[in-house]
């Protein structure tokens, strides 16, 4: 007879001292872990929960203008800086993890309409309704000093934005026309125009640097070559778009705030169909900037909300919100992908969370493991409907909401006119056109 | 320069001396020295002025060495030369990996670990999402070869238990066990004799650390039954049916003569449960919270313990219920019956998810394996059967007793023990997931009184028998799964680890409207809510947003694209399209045809044949 039972040594398994770890044998045999599919859901649905019961994204208010904020410039160098130019004409520089406002410059008379910083951070642009173009110093004048620009251009026209260069030290204007500058001269060095509209906003390309958007009240969205003296090509949308803004990861796409309530990702090799159309603003989107992953994109609109877009998703995936935020006119996700920026009518420039549950400060590693274990089931489970209410759930304010549902009854009733159109005509007679295909009106070479 | 050589020369003799010692583990620069003849500095600093002296050493050091490995192991020293050659990948110190590569992986353990079926692929996907579910696939695939390769570390060997050539295993009397094990092992074996409570039924706690008992005529009791440390003991003055420890130790629920009890481990009355009452048999789903409670009055209640409220009360409609079972893999209760058959019931559903009958008397017991694949079950007509719980119900293997078991257990390891009368009988299979082979029993045991009660106690080889006389413990070598995962159920764990525990427990408790046959389907594509909501999209938007477009013949170079072109090529992809199609219809058909073909054809049709889908839809 041969028997062997099975005989455990305690010592194995129970810790020697009380300053010990614990010891926690594992064994991954699934007859050991039943009921794995059914725990997993379970726990992603708690993750789904706790997600929403952490998602408080408001951080911080910066209060000091004067006057509704116009403009936002990120520092290229210290994340810490933001500058901000507001309608009264006053350009404010903070620092963000002080919260407080640095430096103070009555800068313009009038609106300050764009401001830029230089690639290098030493020191910044605005433009104003004043018709000037001024450069400004980075850091604060000396004891006794006078504020006063390092330069100032006086031109002939109003601009209404401007950009500088990510390499070279040059710069473009928009106003009555597409001005390029370069930093050492007063005239520009070259000018261009398409068409007679008053340009409201340019922006260069980070990758391929040379290149240029821009975007006029006639409804078009122009693209440029700096190193060519006419510009490339343009598309022609419903209605006119306020801003643009280059994806920084990919060359080619850049995503369009549009005045019709809707946000258009555009390829700029075939303009003739956006890649996606975002829809969830109810009113104008005001202004658009991509997260430094090029992944997603935040976008400002004039219903008092500022929404994240994932780029390959025509629905948001967040919407902020508080009850004193007016129209929001200016956005900005900081260079860490962390926080996003947006400065409103009412004076202020508030600080979000990009994410909106996150925790912020430093991780342990068991938090930082059991944070991608949760975010892991919640991807998993993403799909269940139980889960999927919950993860999509958001408050909204009243008007947004009625407006959504408003919205929601004319697309219907307008759908409901094309079937009943498509059914008693000839058949092929009313086409078929794709959301994607119905906003771009033409594309002109 | 001449006193320098002598404690040179004495130096290596040494050293040989302690090579010869540790010859198995070798130092990275020990191999070198083998290979290399004089000049490279082998690994320990040495002062380059003695290379002279080296290079007379050397020989002598090599032979030296080679002698004394070759008075142990002549033949070592010369494969491992040989056998270092052909392997030029070394790394920077100059060792060099004896297995390189990664570790091999034996198919069979990985396949365990695999919870994708590769044989359901999913037709007719978008590129994006194929592309995603290959991405996961083959994370999948990674992860259980990890899996598989963490066996490495499992430190403990189930136990066994071995005839020598040609004796029969069950005629090895316990006694016999006890004396050849080890003391440890043989203090697992005991009697507690109580007759005077009449006949027991017990219950062993989710870790196997803790027992309960519970006597006909009301003696209750829990201990650790490892310390044999007592935790309390008490009389309820009333039949006691059965008993069962909630999710841990320190609860207990206790089926009396009039309604349902839970004590706490101090013997402390925590609740009347008046909504359970005639209790007959009482099983807990650990993962759910649910005490799943059958009485005599015919319902089936679930009773969720971390709230208090009774989830579901299901009448099954056949009477006296008295022998239940559930099946771990997926805490589907099973209900034996007296008309021979055996229903499973999920809280979520009303009626019985399937009946199968398996006896033509009634129902005595059943068990369920901890793989949920077999069930084992024992009725009136003296038959043990075994059914497959997969899809079919089919029984297996069927094997008529004398006596027939009164009670059946299921181990972890799949050892199926039936009681019948006073004798305890044990079957085993090949493996872990193979069901028990009936035709040789594997232990038999004599009890001093009638069985009443069985378990397997979990991570331990020891099956707890409740009888007439009091309470046997047995040894049964190779009944438990000898490695516990520390945070499912550790049997060591310390009360902070147990509360720990309660709480992550309870946190991942599974809603009871979960429970169904297949507890993985929930990860699976809902392809029917799919179809559906494609066809109410199709039909709200009065045309098919993903149907392929029309074929649209691109414009080409001038005078290329007349319209007599255009059209031959519109005409072109159109016939193909209708050709494939064609030929789709008949491979359809000859298949078809081919399987009516290969199946059997019966002599003349039954008038029987019209029940054949019934009873394969019934079970």
């Amino acid at each position: 007879m041969k028997v062997k039972m099975l005989s455990r040594n305690p010592d194995n398994y129970v810790r020697e001292t009380k300053l010990d770890l614990q010891r926690v044998p594992r064994n991954y045999d699934p007859t050991l872990h039943p009921f794995e599919v059914p725990r997993e859901y379970v726990r992603a649905l708690n993750a789904t929960k706790l997600e929403r019961v952490f998602a408080k994204p408001f951080l911080a208010s910066l209060d000091g203008h004067r006057d509704g904020v116009n403009c936002l410039a990120k520092h290229p160098k210290s994340l810490a800086t933001v500058l901000s130019g507001a309608c009264d004409g006053e350009v404010r520089i903070w620092n963000l993890t002080k919260r407080k406002c640095i430096r103070t410059i009555q800068a313009h008379e009038g609106f300050v309409r764009g401001i830029c910083t230089r690639f290098c951070g030493t020191s910044f642009f605005t433009v104003g309704d004043d018709k000037t173009v001024k450069q400004w110093k980075m850091d604060g004048p000396g004891c006794g000093e006078e504020e006063e620009p390092l330069h100032t251009i006086l031109g002939k026209t109003v601009y209404t934005g401007i950009d500088h260069h990510w390499k070279d030290p040059a710069f473009a204007t928009c106003g009555q026309q597409v001005d390029i500058w370069d930093e050492q001269r007063t005239n520009p060095i070259c000018s261009m125009t398409w068409g007679y509209d008053s340009i409201s906003s340019v922006k260069f390309n980070p990758i391929e640097t040379f290149l240029l958007g821009s975007c006029a009240s006639d409804r078009n969205i122009v693209l440029y070559d700096m190193r060519q003296a006419t510009p490339l090509k343009k598309v022609i949308l419903d209605m006119r778009t306020n801003t643009i803004c280059w994806n920084p990861m990919e060359a080619f796409i850049f995503t369009a705030a549009n005045e019709d309530y809707n946000l258009y990702t555009f390829d700029m090799r075939a303009l003739d169909t956006p890649l996606m159309v975002h829809m969830d603003h109810v009113s104008a989107v005001l202004d658009v900037d991509y997260s430094p992953t090029g992944k997603e994109f935040v976008s400002a609109s004039f219903d008092k909300s500022i929404r994240i877009f994932p780029i390959d998703r025509s629905r948001s995936r967040e919407v902020y919100h508080t009850k004193r935020m007016q129209h929001v006119i200016c956005v900005k996700w900081t260079s860490d992908s962390k926080y996003i920026m947006c400065g409103s009518d009412e004076m202020n420039i508030r600080l979000w969370k990009a994410n909106a549950s996150e925790k912020l400060g430093v991780l342990t590693s068991r938090e930082k493991a059991a944070k991608d274990y949760n975010q892991k089931l919640k991807e998993k489970f993403q799909y269940h409907p139980h889960i999927k209410r919950i993860a999509r759930h958001r408050h909204l304010p009243k008007s947004i909401y009625s407006q959504i549902q408003e919205q929601r009854i004319m697309k219907e009733a307008r759908r409901r006119k094309e079937l009943n159109r498509r059914k008693h005509s000839k058949p092929g007679s009313v086409p078929i056109v794709s959301e994607k295909k119905k906003h771009v009106v033409a594309v002109v070479k | 320069m001449e006193t320098a050589p002598r404690p040179g020369r004495d130096v290596p003799l040494k050293k040989d001396k302690l090579q010869a010692k540790r010859k198995k583990t070798r130092r990275y620069w020990e191999e070198e020295t083998a290979h290399t003849a004089a000049g490279a500095s082998p690994g320990p600093p040495r002062k380059k002025k003695r290379n002279g002296e080296h290079r007379l050493q050397k020989p002598k050091n090599t032979l030296i060495s080679k002698k004394s490995r070759i008075s142990k192991k002549p033949q070592v020293p010369k494969k491992t030369q040989e056998r270092k050659k052909p392997e030029p990948q070394r790394s920077l110190s100059g060792a060099q990996d004896p297995f390189p590569g990664p570790a091999p992986v034996p198919v069979e353990v990985a396949r365990k670990f695999c919870r994708i079926d590769k044989s359901q692929k999913l037709t007719r996907l978008k590129s994006k999402t194929r592309s995603k579910l290959e991405v996961a696939e083959a994370e999948e695939e990674e992860t259980s070869v990890k899996a598989a390769r963490s066996q490495l570390l499992l430190a403990e060997e189930p136990g066994f238990l071995e005839g020598e050539d040609g004796e029969d295993t069950a005629k090895i009397r316990q006694a016999d066990i006890v004396e050849a094990v080890d003391i440890a092992s043989a203090a697992k074996h005991f009697d507690l004799n109580l007759r005077q409570f009449g006949p027991y039924r017990l219950n062993y706690s989710r870790t196997g650390r803790h027992m309960a008992f519970g006597g006909r005529r009301g003696h209750v009791a829990t201990l650790d039954w490892v310390t044999k440390k007592l935790m309390c003991e008490i009389n309820v003055m009333e039949a006691v049916q059965d008993i069962r420890f909630l999710h841990s130790e320190t609860l207990l629920a206790v089926a009396q003569n009039r309604w349902l009890h839970i004590y706490d481990n101090q013997g402390i009355e925590l609740h009347c449960i008046r909504r359970c009452d005639r209790v007959t048999r009482l099983e807990f789903l650990p993962f759910h919270f649910l005490l799943a409670t059958a009485s005599e009055t015919g319902f089936l209640t679930y009773l969720d313990v971390s709230v208090g409220k009774i989830v579901a009360a299901l009448n099954a409609r056949a009477g006296r219920l008295s022998v239940m079972a559930q099946n771990p893999y997926n805490a589907v209760i099973h209900l034996g019956h007296g008309n021979g058959t055996v229903s499973l019931w999920s809280p979520a559903v009303k009626e019985p998810l399937a009946k199968i009958l398996c006896h033509r008397g009634g129902v005595r017991a059943l068990a369920v394996d901890s793989t949920g694949t077999y069930m084992a079950t024992s009725g009136l007509d003296h038959q043990l059967k075994i059914f497959d719980l997969r899809g079919t119900f089919q029984p297996l293997s069927a094997r008529t007793l004398p006596q027939g078991a009164g009670h059946l257990a299921f181990s972890q390891r799949g050892l199926l023990a039936a009681g019948m009368g006073d004798v305890v009988n044990i079957w085993a299979g090949q493996g872990k997931a193979s069901p028990p082979s009936l035709e040789k029993s594997y232990l038999t045991h004599r009890l001093s009184g009638h069985v009443h009660g069985l378990q397997f106690c979990p991570f331990e080889d020891v099956l707890g028998v409740g009888h007439s006389g009091g309470i046997t413990s047995m040894l049964v070598p190779g009944a438990a799964e000898p490695n516990f995962d520390g945070l499912e159920s550790n049997p060591y764990r310390s009360r902070k680890q147990r509360q720990e525990w309660e709480v992550k427990a309870l946190l991942d408790k599974v809603p009871a409207e979960l429970i169904c046959l297949d507890p993985r389907a929930l990860a699976a594509v809902d392809v029917i809510t799919l179809e559906q909501e494609k066809k109410e999209r199709i039909e709200r938007l009065g045309y098919d947003p993903e149907a392929k477009a029309a074929f649209q013949p691109k414009p080409k170079q001038k005078g290329r694209s007349s319209t007599a072109s255009l059209v031959k090529r519109k005409r072109k992809v159109m016939d193909k399209e209708h050709r494939d199609k064609v030929k789709q219809n008949i491979e359809q058909q000859q298949k078809q045809q081919k399987q009516e073909k290969a199946k059997p054809k019966g002599s003349r049709p039954s008038a029987l044949d019209r029940f054949v889908r019934a009873r394969l839809q019934g079970g």
